[in-house]
């Protein structure tokens, strides 16, 4: 237990709490993994238990990264991407799995990057 | 490049659009170096702010008759996007300015193209950790000279000498307020980190 007022950040309730104390869900998420809602998950959004997560699926009508979750909804990283994991599994989001958060780019996609930004 | 063909649709159809594919880059240096305007001059969006808990263990730095503490650190960190056509996108993530514990966060460079050191060369010793952080995981990085107003107190060859950086790591004069500056210092990392991946 940290003492209150030291992380500053004025979260409504310990954050970890809506987790349930987890820092990983199954779905191997990184922070920039981008994340739309499936057909499912459009309807579902005032079903789920957790109100962040009917956000979450709010927001994610427009593929959203973890990131922006966490900056639009203010909630820590951490916590953003444990509940977008967790509607992975649900199968209330999507991601591109081409997407591997574990490794570097391949030289393709480099390429790809490359020619994106000559384009700009 | 692993790709399913058989158990989904691999035809660009409409039935089920996949989100684009991300792609990042960290920004790095010291603080107030330029980081945010850097990420703000490209940046599609206004860049936004995401704030993280990191757990960190710290050993007599603050108390000396505490063996060891775990505590709890919030960094926060501004980042922007960059749209490279419809079905990828690049983030820019900049590394939290005053704090020494981002580099104990794998995460944000977990899977990064490279990383843009940002340097003042009045404050040349604020990238030390950062220069070191990269040279160590092996990520591909630039050493880009932020000019302000077109100053520059030490030539690039000499930030090099006392960075004592290898002569292949690219260091390039940039201004970060400017869009073009940024995307040619950008460029020239993904040309750096495209050279050390074919090797």
């Amino acid at each position: 237990m940290s003492p209150p007022g030291t992380d500053g950040a004025g979260f409504r309730v310990r954050p970890y709490a809506l987790t349930g104390g987890r820092t990983r869900s199954r779905a191997d998420l990184s922070i920039e993994t981008i994340l739309v809602r499936t057909p499912a998950g459009s309807t579902a959004a005032d079903r789920v238990s957790v109100a962040e997560k009917g956000q979450i699926l709010g927001l994610c009508a427009a593929p959203s990264s973890v990131a922006e979750i966490s900056a639009h909804l203010h909630l820590p990283l951490g916590v953003a991407r444990v509940l977008a994991g967790d509607l992975c599994d649900e199968g209330l989001l999507d991601f591109n799995r081409e997407h591997n958060a574990a490794e570097r780019p391949s030289l393709r996609l480099l390429e790809r990057v490359f020619d994106g930004l000559q384009a700009l | 490049m692993d790709s399913r063909p058989s158990d989904v649709s691999t035809t660009p159809t409409q039935v089920h659009a996949l989100p684009p594919l991300p792609v990042k880059i960290v920004i790095a240096g010291g603080f107030a170096v330029g980081k945010t305007t850097f990420v703000g001059s490209i940046s599609e969006i206004e860049p936004l702010t995401t704030e993280a808990a990191l757990t960190t263990v710290s050993e007599g730095i603050d108390d000396t008759s505490k063996v060891s503490t775990k505590t709890s650190t919030t960094v926060a960190m501004d980042f922007g996007r960059i749209g490279l056509g419809e079905d990828l996108v690049l983030y820019l993530f900049g590394t939290p300015g005053q704090d020494r514990f981002w580099f104990m966060w794998d995460d944000l460079v977990r899977g990064a193209i490279g990383a843009v050191v940002l340097i003042d060369t009045r404050r040349l010793e604020d990238c030390f950790p950062a220069v070191d952080y990269f040279e160590e995981s092996g990520l591909p990085f630039v050493v880009a000279i932020n000019c302000f107003d077109g100053a520059l107190a030490h030539p690039p060859e000499a930030v090099r000498e006392a960075l004592g950086i290898s002569p292949d790591t690219p260091i390039v004069l940039t201004d970060a307020r400017d869009r073009m500056s940024t995307k040619s210092t950008l460029i020239e990392l993904v040309q750096h980190a495209l050279a050390r991946a074919t090797v």
